[in-house]
């Protein structure tokens, strides 16, 4: 499946912000761009950008299993990432991940049944005043998350997703 | 009435702020790229303006605490491609700073860099943006966008000879590309692997070419400085040390966030600020400078003023100025586990000692914690941790051991019992 | 010869554990050290690689330095004092040597590397007997990467990324990276691929541990077991030298011998793993002898007799005209320069080794011996080159190499060619034209030069009126730059091109405007020795093409197969068809798809004989046999020796000194026989033929020659696959060609015949297909020969 011509559209936007011959530099915005429209970067895809931009395909494949936010597996339609490094464990993110396993029924690395939600345990993200912190989708900061905020979330991402899935 | 955010009495850096006035014309009814207007109207050399930024006394922010003014000067003159690059990778545990400026100040930042770029001469920037905080990101491409259609970057800036473009990089997931090289290599587009110094990034930086990296927070200072006076923002702070710092308070406090002050003021001003201990609890232990710097005990930290000399003689360092606070119920084995694993996980894998000794450190500690620690564990963890600091490539090697040391140091009773007991000593007495 | 004398004025002085060093600025602590013999441990450092200073093993003292500080990226400085072996350098080497054991398996008596492994013999030195380390060993997947290198115990691995910058900076392609971050990174190719590099081997030899090991050679011996002995290389014209490991007098493995002049530390893989055919099925024990259509094993009482009386009788009845002799350039010098003798005291001018060639019209003299023009070991430090109809990569793997070194700091390398360059390294310049348009784009090009250079010198006439591109201007401008470190090289398909004596004059010409080195890229390990060793006719003898063309009453093959290595497949084959004798001295068993000859005499390859072999730049590189010849194989110039005794010729020199000294020219004599220059005058250029479709043909690297085709390790590689017939999309369209259809190709009389599949190159010019030669497949094609393509029904 070659990029599609938005995806490739995006990418040369990003292209136009280093010099002339510095197309490599553009791989992590390739990846970002590939992955938000595919869900994850498979190797197809890890091949594609490489030859879009002009690069071994395995100094993607470094990149991509270099940075955490990009997946090499498929992922579920959300995916969670928990901060519980020191910061937000001190404010209760302990208590948070307990909460998101027993609620979804799964494990760090694991994706329910239902394809829904994936979750992650992440390391800083530099926002601890608003601990715990939860990224969603690895774009939305959902800021102390507790139990009755993440069962908002959760709701609320259940409702986004079955509005969707009606509208198509 | 607009409500500012309240970063404290001394804010300089970030007055006036609501968290919606962060556009372009907010800033510039603020006095803000008035600056950056005078040096380009007047004519202003290159070399007056850095005198400025020496006599400031400015010195990053993002940890190292290197006088900026020196850095810009190692700039090598003439060279036909140079960047400036602002370094808003901010993943150290505990420090949220720069996601503050760049959300409520972005166009401090941009007109810092611009100034740095007139002074040594480049004609390209980026911004390298923590890969979390995506957010952030957009406001900072809507806000270069602003910029760039009001005309203070671009070419020819404001009618000069002066042009400077400026981007930014968005990274994504790497606490690594916090270091000056490694951050190069991921704008480079290749993993974030910090590179060996010297050559230093003055010379070979980005693309091979002469490079300067500073801190948001560093650069986010330049425009006060021009506006104020060097002496002005000198004067904020210590001989030594110019200005205010923002720190960052998270832990076991009632209102963790982040507080702008004098360098020097004492700690004990920021636990206040901060609310204080949460629950009225005891202070335990503090990590003053992000969570590589080593931990004190809170009747120390208590003692001790917060600039770069005061911290340093009370056993730490002022870092990135983000202070984890811990009260008497936290486990010390436990919070070391939770920071050697986030090293372990982060250690890039290229040089031996960081890449086998993190993993090394955190095992130990997870053993202990979990019960299973053995007698010499704990002169295991402090050998370790020796063995790593000063023979890597980078400053994680000693980010990692650090910690672990000075854990073991000030809490090593608490290590011990855990071993003895295969249980935490904390909940026996809390 | 002269002493060089360095000018040492601005080197700096420094101490190494007390003992004084000078080094130029810009060293390192490591390269001092190196030059005062004090040994510094380490692993990823490589003086051929690019500093990585990540295995810290060469963390030193250095006083004024708070911490210790790598060897290998630390600068030298004037009054600089360095310990290697103080308490505080030692305690870092120590603790990175403990880092490195904690997650190495302890499996050093199951390892292929043990006994020579690095890790091993510095965890002796530097490592402490016990380690406090009681977690689980950190256990990482096996990758497949091909039949060469096996990465199956890649747990072993210290990370120390020697094979990923290999692959990056020697051969060019990045196959290898380090995936994943931490004590979790891998070295690996990419997802499902493998690695497929001429050089691969070279990272089984940089691998410092047990990690990457050769497949062919795992678990075939210990190190110690083997014996070590010098070799040279038989493929290519670079002469790579070699350590040949042997057990229980068998080859099975080889190494290389380091020789910065010619191979420097690296060996190409048909160098390495062409050793495996030596110890193949397809080698003979015994003689044969055709009977009855079938050849059968024989005596050599009987066969070598035989052979002389036959070759005997056909002189006696048609004349020595009648013979006609193909000495392959992978034979030795000895078995060239005796067999030729012998032929010309027979009084048979008819021997030829440039078997591949088409057009013999060149003007050379016929002592005059073609070759690189220069050391090889200046085209690393070429500023520019151009090479002309050139198969580089394939041809001359570790001179390309070197050009990719030459380009990598920052030489100008030009291509023009009937075929898109897959050099693996920067091209400034590339002109991709049919094959007939070579020589009026090569012609572009000396106008050009002579512009821009303002050669005063009239234009030749045949060259007035044509009117040179932009792009050649340009090209030509990389040549003027710094022409005493320039050269244009002639590839194997110029040379092999029916116009290769007019292409040749051509680039003379653009060579001379340019002031740049011209040089002859030979094809084979002793092309310039066999021409050295007059294997081609001196007088009025017929050359290979001829002697095929004309068929003759008998043939001498000297190590070699045809079809397989000549240019005339078809008629090759049916000149041998028609003969009423064909003698080869082979070490193998014809192949299935060769001519049979009516007699074979096993000879030695080169483990199993001395020898000599003269390579492109005129250096003659001597061996002895590594391994007793194998069954009732005997070395080739004894063969031709005894031969000689019995057609009434008999040699002198008996003894392998003897041979070798009357058949090696001295160094002076081979410099002043080594010129490319030949003195024609540029007659009118030809017109270019009608739209015809064109052939493009190169040799495959694991075809080139009767040992690396039957190397089995080599022929599982992609390099070796069967060729493809390339071509624009435009001529599949014309053939009406669809996705996944084979072509068929036919040819002439003999009705030779081929079933393809087809590529879609659009690099590839107009009406232009390209299909390999020496392949089974295509080997019974004449290169030259027209041809007619269609889509297989």
């Amino acid at each position: 499946m070659p990029l599609s011509a938005v995806a490739c559209q995006k990418i040369d936007k990003a292209i136009a912000k280093y010099p002339v011959g510095r197309k490599q530099s553009a791989v992590m915005a390739a990846l970002t761009i590939v992955q938000e429209e595919r869900g994850w970067l498979s190797p197809e895809s890890l091949r594609e950008v490489a030859e879009y931009l002009g690069m071994p395909p395995v100094a993607v494949y470094e990149v991509a299993s270099f940075y955490t936010m990009y997946h090499l597996k498929p992922v579920g339609r959300y995916v969670l990432t928990l901060c519980t490094n020191l910061p937000c464990s001190l404010q209760g993110s302990d208590v948070a991940a307990r909460h998101l396993q027993e609620t979804l029924k799964i494990g760090w690395n694991e994706t329910t049944p239902d394809g829904m939600f994936t979750l992650l345990q992440g390391e800083c993200m530099g926002a601890c005043q608003e601990a715990p912190v939860m990224l969603t989708g690895h774009q939305r900061m959902c800021c102390k998350m507790m139990p009755p905020q993440i069962d908002a979330l959760l709701a609320q991402l259940r409702d986004e997703a079955a509005q969707k899935e009606r509208q198509e | 009435m607009t409500a500012f955010l309240d970063y404290g009495s001394d804010a300089v850096l970030m007055a006036r702020l609501t968290g919606d006035n962060w556009r372009i014309e907010d800033y510039v009814a603020r006095g803000g790229y008035e600056a950056l207007k005078a040096i380009l109207t007047a004519g202003t050399p290159p070399d007056q303006v850095l005198a400025e930024i020496k006599l400031s006394a400015l010195r990053g922010r993002g940890g190292a605490g290197f006088p900026t003014g020196m850095k810009w000067g190692f700039m090598p003159r003439g060279a036909p491609e140079k960047y400036v690059v602002c370094n808003a990778d901010e993943g150290e545990p505990g420090t949220f700073k720069d996601r503050d400026i760049l959300r409520f100040n972005p166009h401090s930042v941009i007109e810092g860099m611009a100034i740095a770029a007139y002074v040594m001469g480049c004609a390209c920037g980026y911004i390298y943006i923590h890969g979390e905080i995506w957010d952030v990101y957009e406001r900072c491409e809507e806000a270069i966008e602003e910029a760039r259609a009001a005309g203070v970057i671009g070419q020819r800036i404001m009618g000069s000879d002066f042009s400077f473009e400026l981007f930014n990089h968005h990274g994504f997931g790497a606490y690594i590309c916090g270091e000056e090289t490694a951050l190069l290599e991921s704008l480079e587009g290749k993993k974030g692997q910090s590179r060996y110094k010297p050559p230093f990034p003055a010379n070979v930086g980005l693309y091979g070419k002469p490079t300067t990296i500073n801190n948001v927070e560093t650069l986010a200072c330049v425009p006060l400085i021009l506006r104020n006076g060097g002496q002005w923002f000198l004067d904020l702070g210590r001989p030594n040390a110019g200005g205010t710092k923002i720190f960052s308070v998270s832990g076991d406090v009632e209102r963790p966030g982040n507080y702008e002050l004098r360098l020097g003021a004492p700690f004990a001003k920021l636990l206040e600020m901060a609310g204080g201990v949460r629950g009225g609890r005891k202070l335990k232990a503090v990590i003053p400078g992000g969570s590589s710097s080593p931990v004190l005990p809170g009747a120390i930290m208590m003692e001790t003023d917060l600039d770069y000399d005061s911290i340093a003689k009370a056993g730490s360092m002022m870092g990135s100025g983000a202070v984890i606070v811990m009260d008497e119920t936290r486990c010390m084995v436990r919070s070391l586990m939770r920071l050697s694993e986030f090293y372990h996980e982060e250690s890039c894998g290229q040089c031996t000692p960081c890449r086998e000794g993190t993993g090394w450190l955190a095992h130990i500690i997870h053993r202990i914690e979990h019960g299973e620690g053995r007698p010499g564990d704990v002169d295991a963890l402090d050998r370790v941790a020796h063995n790593i600091m000063g023979r890597t490539i980078c400053a994680l090697g000693d980010a990692a051991a650090m910690p672990v040391r000075s854990f073991v140091k000030h809490f090593r009773d608490e290590f011990e019992y855990h071993i003895e007991h295969h249980r935490c000593q904390v909940a026996d007495h809390v | 010869m002269s002493e060089i004398v360095i000018d040492k004025s601005g080197w700096l002085n420094l101490q190494i554990n007390g003992k004084p060093v000078q080094m130029p600025p810009g060293s390192t602590v490591m390269e001092a050290a190196q030059e005062i013999k004090e040994f510094i441990p380490h692993f990823c450092y490589h003086k051929k690689l690019s500093l990585a200073a990540s295995c810290r093993m060469c963390l030193v003292q250095v006083e004024k330095f708070p911490k210790p500080v790598p060897a290998c990226a630390t600068p030298v400085s004037e009054g600089m004092k360095v310990w290697t072996r103080s308490e505080i350098a030692l305690a870092a080497q120590q603790s990175v040597m403990e880092f490195l054991l904690i997650n190495h398996p302890l499996d050093c008596p199951i390892c292929d590397q043990g006994g020579e492994c690095q890790l091993q013999d510095m965890a002796v030195g530097y490592g402490k007997g016990t380690s406090q380390y009681r977690e689980n060993k950190r256990v990482v997947p096996g990758k497949e990467m091909g039949p060469l290198v096996s990465a199956a115990e890649m747990s072993r691995c210290i990370q120390c990324t020697r094979c990923v910058r290999f692959g990056d900076e020697i051969a060019g392609q990045m196959e290898l990276g380090m995936i994943y971050r931490g004590d979790r990174a891998q070295i690996t190719p990419f997802i499902n691929d493998t690695v497929e590099s001429e050089l691969s081997g070279n990272m089984i030899d940089l691998c410092p541990v047990g990690a990457l090991t050769s497949k062919p050679f795992r678990y075939q011996a210990r190190t110690w077991e083997l014996s070590r002995r010098k070799s040279v290389s038989p493929h290519d014209a670079l002469g790579a030298n070699l350590i040949v490991q042997l057990r229980r007098n068998q080859v099975v493995r080889v190494q290389p011998l380091e020789n910065e002049a010619v191979n420097e530390c690296w060996l190409s893989d048909r160098d390495r793993f062409s050793y495996e055919a030596l110890n193949s099925e397809a080698r003979l024990t015994k003689p044969l002898v055709k009977k009855d259509g079938v050849l059968i094993e024989a005596d050599w009482q009987e066969a070598l007799p035989l052979a002389a009386a036959r070759l005997k009788n056909i002189m006696e009845r048609d004349g020595c005209e009648s013979l006609g002799v193909l000495i392959s350039p992978h034979a030795t010098l000895e078995e060239a320069t005796l067999l030729s003798r012998l032929m010309r005291a027979l009084g048979c001018d008819n021997i030829d080794h440039r078997l591949r060639q088409q057009d013999f019209s060149h003007a050379f003299q016929p002592s005059q011996v073609p070759w690189l023009g220069m050391p090889i070991a200046d085209v690393s430090k070429l500023k520019a080159a151009l090479f002309v109809g050139s198969f580089l990569r394939h041809d001359q793997p570790l001179l390309a190499a070197r050009v990719r070194q030459a380009a990598r700091r920052g030489a100008v390398i030009s291509s023009l060619h009937s075929m898109p360059s897959d050099w693996m390294l920067p091209l400034a310049h590339e002109k991709v034209v049919a094959p007939s348009q070579v020589a009026s784009a090569l012609a572009a090009l000396v106008v050009a030069a002579h512009r821009e250079a303002k050669v005063e010198q009239t234009l030749p006439t045949a060259l007035q009126g044509i009117t040179p591109s932009v792009a050649d201007a340009a090209m030509v401008r990389s040549l003027l730059n710094t022409p005493e470190r320039s050269a244009i090289f002639l590839g194997s398909f110029a040379q092999q091109h029916s116009e290769a004596a007019l292409l040749h004059t051509l680039a003379q010409r653009l060579a001379e405007y340019t002031k740049v080195t011209f040089g002859v890229l030979p094809e084979a390990a002793n092309s310039v020795g066999a021409a050295l060793a007059g294997a081609q006719p001196q007088k009025n003898g017929l050359n290979a093409r001829a002697m095929l063309e004309q068929p003759r009453k008998a043939y001498v093959l000297l190590h070699t197969e045809v079809p397989f290595d000549v240019a005339q497949g078809s008629t090759a084959r049916a000149a041998m068809e028609q003969a009423d004798f064909v003698l080869s001295l082979s070490p193998f068993r014809p192949s299935e798809e060769s001519a049979l000859p009516d007699i074979v005499l096993p000879i030695a390859p080169f483990t199993e004989t001395s020898g000599t072999f003269i390579n492109m730049e005129g250096r003659a590189q001597s061996f002895y046999g590594v391994a007793p010849p194998l069954g009732e194989t005997r070395p080739g110039w004894r063969v031709i020796a005894a031969l000689a005794g019995l057609l009434g010729q008999p040699f002198t020199e008996m003894e392998p000194d003897e041979v070798r000294a009357s058949c090696v020219p001295s160094a002076d004599s081979v410099t002043a026989r080594l010129s490319n220059r030949i003195d024609s005058v540029l007659s009118t250029l030809p017109q270019a033929a009608e739209k015809t479709i064109e052939r493009v043909a190169g040799v495959p690297i694991y075809h080139a020659d009767p040992l690396v085709r039957r190397a089995t390790s080599l022929q599982c590689t992609p390099l070796a696959a069967s060729p493809k017939a390339a071509m624009n999309a435009a001529l599949a369209a014309r053939l009406g060609l669809v996705k996944g259809r084979m072509v068929r190709i036919t040819q002439g009389k003999n009705a030779t015949e081929a079933l393809l599949f087809w590529v879609c190159d659009d690099r590839l010019p107009t009406n232009t297909v390209r299909f390999d030669m020496a392949h089974p497949l295509t080997a019974g094609f004449d290169v030259c020969g027209e041809f007619h393509l269609e889509a297989a029904s």
